[in-house]
């Protein structure tokens, strides 16, 4: 590039210099000023590159180790059975599956309704000062720490009651879950072309049934995709559980109890001293992986084709 | 149908989603509402000793929770030192210097950073992150090259420490920041970079004066949003910092945070006392929280709106 062009453009070049006609010494300045922009720039991109790798090394050693450990635990007992340390193996982690799976559910359905109705709303009146106010106040909601939450539910959900709960637990994560399904979903239902709501108004559709049957239905795929990502994300949180799920050593499926959760299991079962207990974290731990970095990948793949889909249509 | 009756259920729906969205506001609002009330008693008592004192001692009823904030600080800011630099490296390859396929998947793959779960991290940092900094790193830094002399880099290598939990919270927080790193700078426009290319700029000047100083105020939007995952960040933290509620006096000291000291003790919490006083502590964390994100989403979305509207 700059062979080409006159290397000294760009730089400080002083008008006095340029109006005279150069001499040798300075036409061998300006290549040897040539020289070093372009050792700068080679340096640069090495630099850019090797940050770039610098990067990736450390999801190369976490998955690379979490596989190799993780899936020499995995058996059928592991999903099957209840923790035990009087075998070798540990036992296995059905009740945390079984608890994550009941908590998940319990926030998705208090806050997957309230999240997606969040984001239709954001979409379709994007400019009234509600829409912004909330739009940027999920944004700040999404940074509040998660033992913050925790803590909150703790407070008015566990305090009140006496004992730790499914319930407790799950609405912890629920609070987790509505901003992000709210921006999610906006985005999704803001790629909706206008013209397919204003021929449903057309032909005497009353907006909300043009908001539900058409808007919303246009951009269910990626409304879907986008709760799985959201879900998947909230699944594998641990620290809201902490004080309100608690945790739970036996198999149940009380919403009113204390509950396992995969997330609490790897944390317990990591500080454990007996190996048998440590083999159970590092398989709870890939399982845990698979879940959450499983959905969050396919949902985006699939909401990216959703995306240009819609997108085209405009 | 009549007119009438279509017009009421319209606004009964538009009442329902405005209910919804009202929803995040409020909980903002409840959230801190209860957290305050919870630690009033405890900003009675001990008023501000609960920032400045030193003494955590719970049998003596002293709260004193400047161990944990200075921990939460240090760290947070040693996974910004070094996650930064890293994040816009990541952002400016995918952005400007890879061909687009392998951008593509550099991308796609720091973001898969960012669904690792908090507790993998922490299990991570327990069984490689740990026996490594003890037996390679601290020994490497603090005798091999003599950096033992400075109090940061002196005492006992016991692996859990200041430095274990800014190498996890780097980790952690870099997805973020690439992330916003690389949308700021895609919204740089085309012709800037066309413009310093034409007056005969090579690739990194062009990235250094017209791509870099026009997204700054994203940028350093995009690391404040990485400094507010840093500071409630709270299982990764608790399982490699060491939980030692004292002034940390070295990088290799076992030391704590405020997060941790809220997962450690807040179960165990023995009497109305120490309950308010922890809430104290999960106050000043969401008080952080609130003013970080703030400030970082108003930066971020000030180059978002500033450039959407240039022709690119």
């Amino acid at each position: 590039m700059s062979s080409i062009v006159s290397p000294t453009v760009l730089g400080a070049p002083s008008g006095r210099r340029e109006r005279r006609v150069p001499g040798g010494h300075e036409l061998a300045n300006a290549s040897r000023t040539a020289q070093r922009r372009q050792r700068t720039d080679r340096l640069a991109t090495l630099l850019i590159w090797s940050g770039a790798a610098l990067a990736l090394l450390p999801l190369a050693l976490i998955i690379g180790l979490l596989l190799v450990r993780g899936s020499a635990a995995l058996s059928v007992a592991f999903f099957t059975e209840l923790p035990d340390l009087s075998l070798p193996s540990g036992g296995g982690i059905a009740n945390a599956i079984a608890g994550s799976a009941l908590l998940v559910g319990i926030a998705s359905l208090m806050g997957l309704p309230i999240g997606i109705a969040a984001g239709l709303h954001l979409a379709t009146h994007p400019h009234t000062r509600l829409s912004r106010i909330s739009r940027y106040l999920s944004d700040v909601l999404n940074g509040v720490p998660s033992i913050v939450i925790g803590v909150f539910a703790w407070e008015v959900f566990v305090r009140p009651v006496g004992h730790f709960s499914a319930w407790a637990g799950g609405l912890a994560l629920a609070v987790l879950l509505v901003p992000l399904v709210a921006r999610t979903t906006e985005t999704v239902v803001s790629l909706v072309p206008v013209e397919l709501t204003e021929a449903a108004l057309a032909l005497g559709f009353p907006r909300w049934r043009t908001s539900l049957q058409v808007v919303l239905r246009t951009a269910l795929p990626g409304i879907v995709t986008g709760a799985l990502v959201a879900v998947a994300r909230i699944a594998g949180e641990t620290a809201p559980l902490l004080f309100t799920a608690f945790g739970n050593a036996f198999w149940s499926m009380s919403p009113d109890e204390p509950i396992a959760a995969l997330p609490l299991t790897i944390y317990a079962y990591a500080g454990s001293p007996y190996e048998g207990w440590q083999t159970l974290a590092w398989g709870g731990a890939l399982v845990l992986l698979l879940l959450v970095a499983g959905l969050s990948v396919v949902a985006r793949l699939a909401t990216r084709r959703q995306l240009s889909r819609v997108g085209a249509g405009r | 149908m009549t007119s009438a009756r279509i017009g009421a259920s319209d606004r009964l729906f538009l009442i329902g989603t405005a209910a919804a969205v009202s929803v995040v506001p409020l909980l903002i609002v409840v959230i801190t509402v209860i957290v305050v009330i919870a630690a009033w008693p405890a900003v009675q008592t001990h008023g501000l000793t609960l920032l400045t004192g030193v003494e955590w001692d719970v049998p003596r009823q002293q709260f004193g929770a400047l161990p944990a904030i200075v921990g939460t600080l240090t760290s947070s800011a040693m996974a910004l030192a070094l996650a930064a630099p890293v994040g816009v490296c990541v952002a400016v390859f995918v952005n400007e210097l890879a061909p687009r396929t392998i951008g593509t998947a550099v991308g796609a793959l720091v973001d898969l950073l960012a669904a690792i779960p908090s507790v993998v991290y922490g299990l991570w940092g327990i069984f490689v992150l740990l026996p490594w900094l003890r037996e390679t790193v601290m020994p490497l830094l603090r005798d091999t090259l003599g950096l033992g002399r400075f109090a940061l880099f002196s005492g006992p290598a016991y692996g859990p420490s200041l430095l274990a939990s800014g190498l996890v919270l780097a980790i952690m927080i870099l997805p973020y920041i690439a992330a916003v790193a690389r949308e700021v700078l895609a919204a740089v426009p085309r012709a800037q970079r066309e413009a310093a290319l034409a007056l005969g700029a090579t690739r990194w000047e062009m990235v250094r004066d017209a791509v870099l100083p026009t997204a700054r105020a994203g940028l350093i939007g995009g690391v404040m949003l990485g400094l507010g995952r840093a500071l409630g960040e709270t299982m990764a933290v608790t399982m490699v910092i060491g939980n030692r509620n004292a002034l940390p006096d070295s990088l290799f000291a076992p030391a704590y945070s405020m997060a941790a000291l809220l997962a450690n003790e807040f179960n165990e919490a023995t009497g109305d006392a120490h309950v308010s006083a922890l809430m104290a502590v999960a106050g000043v964390l969401l008080f952080v929280a609130l003013l970080v994100n703030a400030l970082a989403r108003v930066l971020v979305g000030s180059v978002r709106t500033r450039h959407a509207r240039v022709p690119g």
